[in-house]
């Protein structure tokens, strides 16, 4: 039994799923919705680079790289959103983020 | 067989990791529970012949990213077990959304075929004569060299953002201002006084 493409793209569905479900169940934690949005990009690089290698295509390695520069950009960004915002509130509940009233 | 071995090792161990990132309750083991998650990733990326993303995924992932994560998580002073009130009511639609997207996802790569005559822009050399990060460095800076450079403006806004806003100036906090001391003269720092005698300044 040897392992194909479908074998990497049902493993980066799985992976892909925990990290929306994550979302769902960590809903007020902002820290553990940005680590379940790693994970999705993670599923994501994973489909990218099976892709890759079991078509030949050196391409999708590319993009992955340029997903991961724009995971590593988003990390920092979120996480001096959410430095700033605990210094202002004191908390970092979704729930209370509604200053804007949007 | 030992491929195969290792890809339901690595699999494995990515699966239950990541589902410990979502369900523990400490957002630190939360973090480290990552960090064994893109530890496996890597490992499968080797095993599809992509060692130089595996490495990138361990030392700018690893390395770089989850230690931030690490510093913020430990620096603020949160109570994470009232963050998580609400978990068991969530949990049920939580379960649905995610069994139905998965059962779609499953189905989507159920029915998957490649199209026979799909021709590859960048065909992928053997390993055995060019290695996998000359061939990707040869790819990255010709045909994509315009990607490489807007992906080093991404990271260069969000160094300049993240330091734009968590930078603050605190009004209580004596500071050394240079300029200012170069800039005084004698006229401005000593101010002679004529004092009568036998009586105070005041």
């Amino acid at each position: 039994m040897t392992v194909g493409l479908s074998h990497y793209l049902t493993l980066a569905a799985v992976l892909f799923t925990i990290g929306v479900f994550g979302i769902f169940l960590n809903r007020k934690n902002v820290i553990v919705i940005l680590m379940s949005i790693e994970l999705i990009l993670l599923a994501v690089n994973i489909n990218l680079v099976s892709f890759s290698s079991f078509h030949g295509d050196l391409v999708g390695q590319i993009f992955t790289l340029i997903v991961l520069t724009v995971a590593a950009a988003e990390a920092a960004i979120g996480l001096a959103i959410v430095v700033v915002y605990f210094r202002n509130r004191g908390t970092i509940d979704v729930a209370d983020i509604d200053n804007l009233k949007g | 067989m030992l491929v195969t071995l290792f890809f339901y090792l690595f699999a494995f161990v990515l699966i239950a990791s990541a589902l410990m990132v979502v369900a523990t309750k400490n957002p630190v083991h939360a973090v480290l529970f990552l960090i064994l998650a893109f530890f496996n990733a890597a490992g499968l990326f080797v095993l599809l012949g992509a060692e130089f993303l595996a490495m990138i995924l361990v030392v700018v992932y690893v390395g770089a990213v989850m230690v931030l994560f690490l510093f913020v998580v430990m620096m603020l002073d949160v109570s994470f077990v009232e963050l998580r009130s609400g978990f068991l009511k969530v949990l049920p639609i939580g379960l649905l959304v995610g069994f139905i997207l998965l059962f779609e996802l499953i189905f989507v790569v159920g029915a998957w075929v490649t199209a026979p005559q799909l021709a590859s822009d960048a065909p992928m050399p053997p390993p055995s004569e060019v290695s996998n990060t000359k061939a990707l460095g040869d790819l990255l800076y010709t045909d994509y060299v315009y990607l490489f450079q807007a992906a080093g403006l991404i990271l260069l806004v969000a160094m300049i953002g993240a330091i734009v806003l968590t930078l603050h100036h605190r009004r209580d906090v004596k500071r050394q201002n240079i300029s200012d001391q170069v800039a005084r003269t004698p006229e401005t720092a000593i101010e002679v006084v004529k004092v009568e005698s036998g009586r105070g300044l005041q």
